[in-house]
């Protein structure tokens, strides 16, 4: 009782009123259910994933119109014989792009950011130092910063390389090399040296216990590296924008991107987004899956894996 | 026993302070691929800004040597800024408001969502987060193509406007509105923001809340006085990571506008690379654009860095 007169004595309009009683009960609970911020959440939800919905649905639709349902079939993915995702060569070429650049992306970028995080990590100095510090500037930098910087060492100073797909996957390898070398060493932070001291303790060559005994303990932050670079190079629009050269290296995004703008480039654009999707969800739930197991026995629960996997 | 603990104290420090070969050698990979695909393109960017124009065939010249250096190009840029007949000074203030309007969006839609996420969700977290993340994996493109079907002259937007008296006749979303554009940045970055916002709610220690309700403060001013206070820094990240890629696009616009009055900054740099003699210039408008943005982002690296200290 005491505690109540208190807290309205503080609250002031309570105090005021000199009825404590005066407001229900339910509003007074500090604990109780928040149904304003729950319906304000649900209402968010609902902007950010209908209109996904829709997109995905009329890439299904038997017809050109993005608005009237004219019955399901997979027009625009195969059946199609001029304009479907199948058929049409340059919708064709630009899932391979995307899926080749995400492969040469992902094998360059993740190793290279797994050994600079160790020796990094590890090797105290200056240069160490400065390289961390320019690798973090490269996470941050505005993407079309970045790519003007690209765009002109391949057209003015390494002519030799040129515009197209080597110097996209040199690009997206710059730009995403971030992931595996942020991800390790905060993985590194965590686990502390003990492991290392030990291996020495036990007489393990440097190189042995790098082998067996960090690489194993890395094996989960090393994957949802990979993950997340494999991912955001299929997302990545502004790098591939700006230095591809022709259809055969031209990817998903920048194909949807140059039929869009100034039109409607119609529902074959649709599947080809929702082939995107279909893609970085089965990456995301791959992903998922298999940082659950990997983390199998370590504290932290499916909701820290859902935000790692994520990027957070 | 003292010569044998001897013998693991050196071992031990051998774990520590190991060959710092082994170390570099790992970096090294690393550090010469940001040497010469992150550090080199910027001297490429600033040799281009400060160099000549070939007159002949209006092609940039970069000019290696410092000394050589000439402000012609930045010259022109500054009339394309300020003064009569300037094109440049009009979109870079629209890219300001445009970015204040839509990040101060994303906080005030973003905060409240993530807050009940981190705080009030309880049991169904996981399905919340998964809903929140979900936009993270759906492609940049593919989102906008979800906006531009609904907002189609025949589409839903306008369908569902009407039927409610809103409007009497299909308004042209997609032909240079200020508000499509300006929701499309928010639609667009907004993800970013509330997986930051959840990430740092989620790391405000519960019983922090507790204490405030115990010394009789109400929700809304443990809100007020506790939480708010806490995320401070929070916020500010997450608006910074929403400011940063916001001030250098130029897609968004192109997909929801293309009109020149909703012109960004992002159009201009853009614009500016596909004509061989506007390459300097280019340059010079993101050398500028990264000269304001460069003390932002070492203040987010800086941030980041110190909290993550602080969770490890």
């Amino acid at each position: 009782m005491t505690a109540t007169a208190a807290t309205s004595a503080r609250t002031g309009s309570d105090a005021a009123a000199g009825q404590p009683g005066r407001r229900p009960r339910l509003w007074r609970n500090p604990w109780r259910h928040a149904v304003f911020l729950e319906g304000f959440t649900w209402l968010y939800l609902i902007w950010s994933i209908v209109p996904i919905g829709l997109a995905v649905l009329f890439s299904f639709n038997n017809g050109k119109s993005q608005s009237t349902w004219q019955g399901f079939s997979w027009r625009w993915y195969y059946s199609d014989p001029v304009n479907s995702v199948l058929h049409d060569p340059q919708l064709h070429a630009a899932v391979i792009t995307t899926i080749r650049l995400s492969v040469y992306t992902t094998v360059i970028a993740v190793p290279i950011g797994v050994a600079f995080a160790l020796g990094i990590n590890r090797w105290r100095g200056i240069t160490s130092a400065s390289f961390n510090f320019v690798m973090i500037l490269s996470f941050v930098i505005p993407e079309l910063i970045f790519g003007v910087a690209m765009f002109l060492l391949f057209t003015v100073l390494f002519k030799t390389v040129g515009l197209g797909t080597l110097a996209e996957t040199l690009g997206l390898v710059t730009w995403n090399v971030s992931w595996p070398a942020i991800i390790v060493q905060a993985r590194l932070v965590t686990l502390g040296r003990q492991y290392e001291e030990a291996a020495a303790d036990l007489g393990a060559t440097q190189m042995r216990t790098m082998r067996k005994v960090m690489l194993p303990l890395l094996a989960p932050a090393i994957f949802a590296s990979a993950v997340l670079v494999f991912s955001s190079v299929i997302d990545d629009f502004v790098i591939v924008d700006l230095l591809n050269s022709n259809a055969s290296n031209t990817p998903m995004s920048v194909y949807i991107y140059s039929q869009q703008h100034g039109g409607n480039g119609g529902p074959a654009l649709n599947a080809l987004g929702t082939i995107m999707l279909v893609m970085s969800f089965v990456i995301a739930i791959l992903g998922y899956i298999g940082y659950r197991w990997m983390t199998r026995g370590e504290r932290g629960d499916r909701n820290a894996a859902l935000t790692t996997i994520a990027g957070a | 026993v003292t010569a044998r603990s001897g013998r693991l104290a050196r071992r031990r420090a051998a774990a520590r302070e190991p060959n710092r070969l082994f170390w570099a050698a790992l970096a090294a990979p690393g550090i010469i691929w940001l040497a010469v695909l992150f550090i080199v393109p910027f001297y490429v960017v600033l040799a281009i800004a400060a160099g000549r124009l070939n007159e002949l065939f209006g092609t940039p010249i970069a000019v290696w040597n410092p000394l050589q250096w000439s402000t012609a190009n930045l010259a022109a840029v500054w009339h394309t800024i300020v003064g009569k007949g300037a094109y440049v000074g009009p979109d870079i203030v629209r890219t300001i408001v445009y970015t204040a309007i839509a990040s101060l969006l994303c906080l005030l839609i973003g905060y409240p969502a993530a807050y009940f996420v981190a705080r009030f969700a309880g049991r169904r977290k996981a399905l919340f987060l998964v809903l929140l993340i979900a936009p993270f994996w759906i492609s940049y493109m593919m989102r906008m193509l979800a906006w531009i079907d609904l907002l189609q002259t025949d589409g839903y937007v306008n369908q569902v406007l009407m039927d409610l008296h809103v409007i009497s006749s299909p308004v042209d979303w997609l032909g240079g509105m200020h508000v499509t554009v300006i929701l499309g940045l928010v639609y667009g970055y907004i993800p970013y923001m509330i997986l930051v916002l959840y990430a740092g709610l989620d790391r405000i220690d519960g019983s922090l809340l507790e204490a405030g309700r115990d010394l009789g403060l109400g929700r809304l001013r443990t809100f007020l006085r506790v939480t708010l206070p806490l995320s401070r820094q929070t916020i500010l990240t997450g608006m910074l990571i929403t400011v940063l890629p916001m001030l250098g696009d130029y897609f968004t616009n192109q997909l929801l506008s293309g009109t020149t009055g909703t012109a960004m900054l992002g159009n201009d740099i853009d614009g500016d690379l596909s004509t061989p003699a506007f390459l300097g210039q280019g340059a010079v408008l993101s050398l500028l654009l990264l000269l304001v943005l460069i003390v932002p982002m070492i203040y987010y690296v800086v941030a980041t860095n110190r909290s993550s200290r602080e969770a490890a």
